[in-house]
């Protein structure tokens, strides 16, 4: 059974796709829980304290950025919780999902066209390819 | 906050990685401030190992970098130009006092009231600063100026998708300053526009003379030069702060820039101040404490001594796509959107920033300008009272004090007013002053007279105090 299921969002509408899947999985078992995890890029640094007034208004923006998927979760009535992170959202998401040992992770696919993929890099794609347990990429 | 042992060695091995990664990226940006401020390239070079070196023991912000910069290379022009570098040292020396003493005083507070509409125009009209400054590296000079710009830029953009560890300009500059001297073509060089000397800095005091007239002429630079560099070093450390979930000391940064100017410039170096673009690389590289700068500042004279004879050879155009890539980066490309979505106000703050810098040459200017500007609007904003009207009852909205109590008493002057008996509701403003207490009871006697009964209702508590305070020397029995 998936008791520990990692959904990784960052807010997007796939994310939110994402995270209706991990609700499927969630619903299986009664003991499952999914955790949230929200990886503040620490490339966009930079543009956060730029366009805030204050550390408190950024911190603001940024959970104000996940609130569609909290949303939904909380509608669902699936027990989760929420983790923040920071850093390289894809490196950092794999290396929590392998030191928290979570059974499954879940993540959204943004869609990239081959171009935009070699110029971007697609986080799904380097997650699935380095967590050491099964993925659920979802589209 | 960390203990001093953690702030120094609790990160050692990617301290020392990140300091050297640091060291490679400063090269071409510390040559190109110094081409910038019309010095020799070494007064930048030296600037940058004397900078971080001081700043790794008195900044107040552990893995955060300083060095020569563009925002202050800017700022030289002038005076290097009218008068030369010993007035440039004299200049950096007194800049570290100015910047000590902010940081004395505890001015690092103020950067609160800066607003950021202000600092985006800051950073956006520095990034177009630093690429004009470009231009005459590469314009119009010859076909194969354009083809090694070109390619820089190709490979500046490109390389980091296959090698992440070794910066790209690093990269672009090697291999192109190899090709450069083997094909022989004909381009101009960093050796053109100045020296290197392959030596350590010294201690010299600044050939100035020592007179009134000699501060007059430097302290209006120091004053600009103390400012733009506490503004961009306390933008970083926010930035640093953010990146790595740590809290700094803002005033003692402040105390720290002091200093390393005012030792970097009896060692013929230029003022300087923190770097947004090398700290977030540091970050990124692992650096986290005061090592990294340490280390950044050590090695990059070490490459200088062993490596000068070639750092004059670099092309010109190599280096001119490097900062035109730094001044890319630098610029917030989200401006775009700020502009349409931001309130008027902000966006026009924004963009008369800009404006005044790169009309005026001077980032100092157009931070002074934006801060009194959005100053001005601020108040506009907040002297703005409404009045809503519910039958009898008239709903105050904004806040009443000296610079806003016109528009409400008007109001009333003009209110065609036939209830004989009104209430003024006080429950959406609060009452600041007393000039707003005499407004209040301005238009309470001058209804009266009207034979119009006043009743003041929801008054907050705060509000209660100043006008009970007062009251009594209005009323009559």
């Amino acid at each position: 059974m998936y008791k520990h299921i990692l959904l990784a969002s960052d807010g997007s509408d796939n994310a939110l796709r994402a995270a209706k899947e991990a609700v499927k999985l969630a619903s299986y078992h009664k003991d499952s829980e999914i955790e949230v995890v929200y990886v503040v890029d620490i490339d966009k640094s930079k543009y956060d304290i730029l366009h805030s007034d204050s550390k408190e208004e950024a911190e603001l923006e940024r959970r104000k950025k996940n609130s569609n998927v909290i949303q939904y979760l909380n509608e669902s009535g699936i027990q989760y919780k929420t983790t923040i992170l920071r850093g390289e959202p894809g490196p950092e998401i794999v290396k929590y999902a392998n030191e928290q040992e979570v059974d499954v992770v879940v993540i959204g696919s943004r869609g990239l066209n081959t171009f935009q993929e070699m110029v971007l890099g697609s986080v799904s794609h380097k997650v699935m390819k380095r967590v050491n347990c099964p993925a659920m990429v979802v589209k | 906050m960390q203990t001093i042992k953690q702030q120094w060695f609790g990160n050692i091995r990617s301290d020392i990685l990140s300091g050297i990664v640091v060291a490679l990226a400063l090269i071409p940006e510390a040559i190109a401030f110094s081409i910038i401020a019309g010095v020799d390239p070494m007064v930048g070079l030296y600037a940058s190992f004397i900078i971080a070196v001081v700043i790794s023991f008195a900044g107040g912000r552990p893995g955060m970098i300083s060095a020569a910069t563009g925002a202050m290379a800017l700022l030289m022009v002038p005076l290097v130009r009218d008068y030369g570098l010993e007035y440039l040292l004299a200049a950096t020396i007194l800049t570290g006092i100015i910047q000590f003493l902010f940081g004395v005083f505890k001015v690092a507070k103020v950067m609160k009231f800066i607003p950021n509409a202000v600092m985006i125009g800051f950073v956006n009209a520095l990034a177009i600063l630093i690429f004009m400054a470009q231009l005459e590296h590469f314009i119009g000079i010859s076909t194969m100026t354009y083809v090694f710009f070109a390619i820089t830029l190709i490979l500046l953009y490109t390389l980091p998708r296959f090698i992440k560890v070794v910066p790209a300009p690093l990269i672009a500059l090697v291999a192109l300053t190899a090709v450069a001297i083997f094909s022989g073509v004909e381009l101009k060089t960093v050796g053109n526009l100045g020296n290197i000397t392959q030596s350590l800095p010294t201690f010299l005091i600044p050939n100035v003379p020592f007179t009134l007239e000699t501060l007059q002429i430097i302290f209006p630079y120091s004053l600009s030069l103390a400012i733009v560099g506490l503004l961009e070093s306390l933008l970083t450390s926010q930035i640093v702060d953010d990146m790595t979930e740590t809290e700094s000391d803002k005033n003692r940064e402040a105390r720290g820039q002091g200093i390393a100017n005012f030792i970097t410039g009896f060692f013929g170096g230029m003022a300087g101040c923190a770097m947004i673009g090398q700290s977030v690389i540091n970050v990124k590289s692992g650096g986290r404490g005061r090592l990294s700068t340490l280390v950044a500042g050590v090695f990059l004279m070490f490459l200088i001594i062993v490596l000068g004879e070639w750092v004059v050879q670099i092309p010109m155009p190599v280096l001119a796509a490097i900062m035109v890539s730094v001044s890319i980066s630098t610029f917030d490309w989200s401006s775009f959107k700020f502009v349409v979505k931001a309130p008027r106000t902000d966006a026009f703050v924004m963009v008369a920033t800009v404006l005044i810098v790169v009309y005026t040459n001077d980032l100092s200017k157009g931070v002074l300008a934006g801060v009194l500007l959005s100053a001005i609007f601020f108040v506009i904003k907040i002297s703005t009272v409404k009045i809503k009207r519910q039958g009898n009852r008239y709903i105050v909205h904004g806040q009443l004090f000296f610079a806003s109590i016109d528009g409400f008493v008007e109001y009333f002057k003009k209110a065609d007013i036939k209830e004989k008996h009104i209430q003024i509701d006080l429950s959406h403003t609060r009452v600041w002053d007393e000039s707003s207490v005499g407004a209040l009871l301005k238009v309470k006697n001058m209804l009266e007279e009207k034979g119009i009964v006043v009743e003041m209702i929801e008054i907050d508590s705060s509000s209660k105090q100043i006008v009970e305070k007062l009251d009594s020397l209005y009323s009559s029995n």
